[in-house]
C-alpha cells in the first residue's frame, strides 16, 4: 500500500442504518475505500478475504471477542493485527469506549493514519446515538398523545364535554395531583377498561 | 456513606456469586451500592475495567494475567483477591464427532487420554480422506477453556494450531455454530454446553475437570491501583462475594438462586436447566443420559473462593506454551502475584495460609505442575509453540 493511498476500512456493524451513516462519513472525508460486513457467519474468513487495514465495530456486538484472535500469532494468520491504542492513548479509548465503538489496526498502518478516521467514527456513532434518542422520544410523546386523544374520547362521551373542556379537565387534574397528563389519561384508560 | 460501584459481568452461571451478592442485599450490607452491567464480549469487560468504567469485573482468570503482562491489548495491572468459578468449563462434540469418537476408541470414554488419542486417530483418518480438519471454538485466545481444549488434545497428540482449527466464538454462538456444522466441538461454560445437549446438537464429552482436577476460570478482578487506594472496599466486596458464593452452595437454597440467575437480566435461561449446573447433574445426551460431578463447577464449597497462585502460574505457563507470552522470571512472577489469596484472608479475617506447594492442578497428563519450574515441566510436553528466547 502506497503512503497516499486511501486505507481500506472495514465496518462491522450489525446495524445497516449506523454502518451506513459512517460509511458515508468517511466516503465524505476522502475514504475511498469502505466495506460494511453485517453477516457476522464466518466474520474472520471474510475479514481475511478483504484484507483491511482498519477495522471499525460496534462494542455491543459480541463478535468483538472473535477479531481479539487476529491478535494470536497461528497458522491461520496471514497478517498480524495490532490494537491502535498503545499506552499514551487511553484518552482514544475512552472517548470511543463512551461512544459505543472500537478500532483495529492492521499493522504497517501508521497509527497516525488512524486518529482522523476514528474521530470520525466517534462522532457519527454519537450522532447515531443522539438521532436513537430523539426517535425514542418522539415515539414516547406520540404514544402519549394516543392515550391523551382516547382519554379526551372517554369523557366526552361519558361527561358530555366539548374536546376543549375534556382537555381543560384532564390539565386541571393533572395538576392538582402533580401528576403528568400522560398518566391521568393513562389511569382514565384503565379504569375504563375495568368498568367495561 | 455507600460506596458506589460499577461491575461488569458477562452473562453465565459462574458470575453466580456476584450476581447474587448484588441482588441478595449481600453488598448492600456492607455499605456496597453496586451496578451491575451485563456486557456481550470479554473485549468490552477487560475495556471498561481497564480504563476505570468498572469498578470491577466478572472476568476470565487469563485476561487478569493477559492484562497485567500487557498480552494482546495494553497492560494494566489486575488483581484478583476472589475467584468467581473454577471447574464449570465441559468439552461438547458435536453428535457426528461424538460417533466417530466412540466406534475408534480404545478405553473408557470418560478418561481424557482414552478420547484424546481417539481423536488424534480420527484426525489422520480425515486428513487420509482429504476431509477438511476438524474445527473447535472456545470463547477467548486467553482463556481457560482454550488452554483446557489444546491440553487435552495436545495429550493425545494432536497438535491444536496444526490438526484441527480453533477458532473464538461468543458464547452465545457456541450451540447455533455446532447445530450448523462450522463447528465439530467446543469448550465453554454453562449453562452453554447443557444448552447444546438439550437442543440434540451435541453430547458433552468432557467436563473440565476431567481434564485439569482444579482449574481457575472466573475471578473477581479490581485494577492493582484502585485496588491500593480502595483496600476497604475491595475487603467488602470479597465479604459479600464470600456470603454469596455459601449462598449458592446450599442445596436449600438452588431453587431460589436458579430463579435469580435465571432473570433477563441477569443470566436469562430456563431456572431447570440452571439447577441441574447448580448440583452438578448434567445431561450429557439429548437421550438423557445423566453424569454427575462433585467436582464440576465449584462456587463457594472446596475453598474455591480463594485464589490460589499456583493456578496462575499454570496459566502462565500455557500461555508460553502456546506462544502467547515469552518465558521469563519476571513474567512467572507478574502472574503469580495476580491471585491475592492475602486480600481474600484479609477480608475476610482469617489467618494467612501458605500457599500450596504442591501440584493444586492435577492435569491428567504430564508431569505434576512446580510452578517454579515452569520450563521444565513445559519441556515435558512434545506439542507446543514456545517462542525462543
Amino acid at each position: 500500500m502506497g503512503a497516499e493511498s486511501s486505507p481500506r476500512i472495514a465496518i462491522v456493524d450489525e446495524s445497516p442504518i449506523r454502518a451506513a451513516i459512517l460509511e458515508e462519513g468517511l466516503r465524505e472525508a476522502g475514504y475511498t475505500e469502505v466495506v460494511r460486513i453485517g453477516e457476522m457467519q464466518s466474520l474472520l474468513s471474510r475479514i481475511y478475504a478483504l484484507d483491511p487495514d482498519v477495522i471499525v465495530i460496534d462494542l455491543e456486538n459480541p463478535s468483538r471477542d472473535i477479531l481479539e484472535q487476529m491478535f494470536q500469532v497461528s497458522r491461520a494468520v496471514r497478517r498480524p493485527i495490532a490494537m491502535f491504542v498503545d499506552q499514551s492513548d487511553t484518552a482514544s479509548i475512552q472517548a470511543s469506549v463512551d461512544a459505543g465503538v472500537s478500532a483495529y489496526i492492521v499493522d504497517g498502518l501508521k497509527k497516525e493514519r488512524l486518529k482522523p478516521i476514528l474521530d470520525l467514527c466517534i462522532s457519527r456513532f454519537n450522532a447515531f446515538s443522539r438521532l436513537q434518542d430523539e426517535l425514542d422520544r418522539t415515539k414516547s410523546a406520540l404514544e402519549e398523545r394516543k392515550v391523551i386523544d382516547r382519554a379526551k374520547g372517554i369523557l366526552m362521551k361519558l361527561k358530555g364535554l366539548t374536546e376543549e373542556e375534556a382537555y381543560v379537565l384532564l390539565r386541571s387534574t393533572a395538576m392538582r395531583e402533580k401528576k403528568k397528563i400522560g398518566e391521568i389519561a393513562q389511569s382514565i384508560l384503565t379504569a375504563s377498561e375495568l368498568l367495561k | 456513606m455507600k460506596e458506589t460501584l460499577q461491575i461488569g459481568f458477562i452473562p453465565l452461571i459462574d458470575a453466580g456469586a456476584l450476581l447474587v451478592a448484588v441482588d441478595k442485599g449481600f453488598t448492600a450490607a456492607e455499605g456496597l451500592d453496586v451496578t451491575l452491567v451485563r456486557e456481550v464480549s470479554w473485549s468490552n469487560v477487560r475495556d471498561k475495567l481497564n480504563i476505570g468504567l468498572f469498578d470491577a469485573a466478572h472476568l476470565l482468570a487469563p485476561v487478569a494475567i493477559a492484562s497485567s503482562l500487557g498480552l494482546g491489548h495494553i497492560k494494566v495491572p489486575i488483581v484478583a483477591p476472589f475467584n468467581l468459578g473454577l471447574n464449570g468449563n465441559a468439552i461438547t462434540v458435536s453428535s457426528a464427532l461424538h460417533a466417530a469418537i466412540m466406534a475408534e476408541i480404545d478405553g473408557d470414554p470418560f478418561d481424557p487420554m482414552a478420547t484424546a488419542t481417539t481423536l488424534s486417530r480420527v484426525v489422520a483418518s480425515r486428513r487420509k480422506d482429504g476431509a477438511e480438519p476438524l474445527t473447535f471454538g472456545m470463547t477467548f485466545p486467553f482463556s481457560t477453556h482454550n488452554y483446557q481444549l489444546r491440553f487435552w488434545m495436545a495429550a493425545g497428540g494432536v497438535d491444536p494450531d496444526e490438526d484441527v482449527r480453533l477458532v473464538v466464538l461468543p458464547p452465545p454462538f457456541m450451540v447455533e455454530s455446532i447445530a450448523g456444522g462450522q463447528v465439530d466441538g467446543f469448550c465453554v461454560g454453562a449453562p452453554w454446553n447443557s444448552i447444546a445437549v438439550d437442543r440434540g446438537v451435541g453430547r458433552i464429552l468432557h467436563f473440565g475437570s476431567d481434564i485439569l482436577q482444579r482449574a481457575a476460570e472466573k475471578v473477581l478482578a479490581v485494577r492493582e491501583g484502585w485496588c491500593a487506594k480502595n483496600p476497604h472496599i475491595v475487603a467488602a466486596l470479597v465479604r459479600a462475594a464470600q456470603r454469596a458464593a455459601e449462598f449458592v452452595e446450599e442445596p436449600q437454597n438452588r431453587i431460589e438462586v436458579a430463579r435469580i440467575l435465571a432473570r433477563a437480566e441477569y443470566v436469562g435461561v430456563d431456572p431447570d436447566l440452571i439447577l441441574r449446573t447448580l448440583e452438578g447433574r448434567l445431561k450429557i445426551s439429548a437421550e438423557g443420559t445423566v453424569r454427575e460431578s462433585r467436582r464440576y463447577l465449584l462456587i463457594g464449597r472446596q475453598e474455591a473462593p480463594r485464589p490460589d497462585p499456583v493456578q496462575a502460574a499454570w496459566l502462565y505457563a500455557q500461555m508460553v506454551c502456546w506462544g502467547q507470552a515469552e518465558m521469563s522470571h519476571d513474567a512467572l512472577q507478574t502472574a503469580h502475584a495476580v491471585f491475592r489469596p492475602d486480600l481474600y484472608d484479609q477480608a475476610l479475617g482469617s489467618a494467612a495460609k501458605p500457599i500450596r506447594a504442591s501440584d493444586s492442578v492435577g492435569a491428567f497428563a504430564g508431569p505434576a505442575f512446580d510452578p517454579e519450574n515452569v520450563a521444565r515441566y513445559l519441556a515435558s510436553f512434545p506439542i507446543g509453540r514456545q517462542k525462543p528466547r
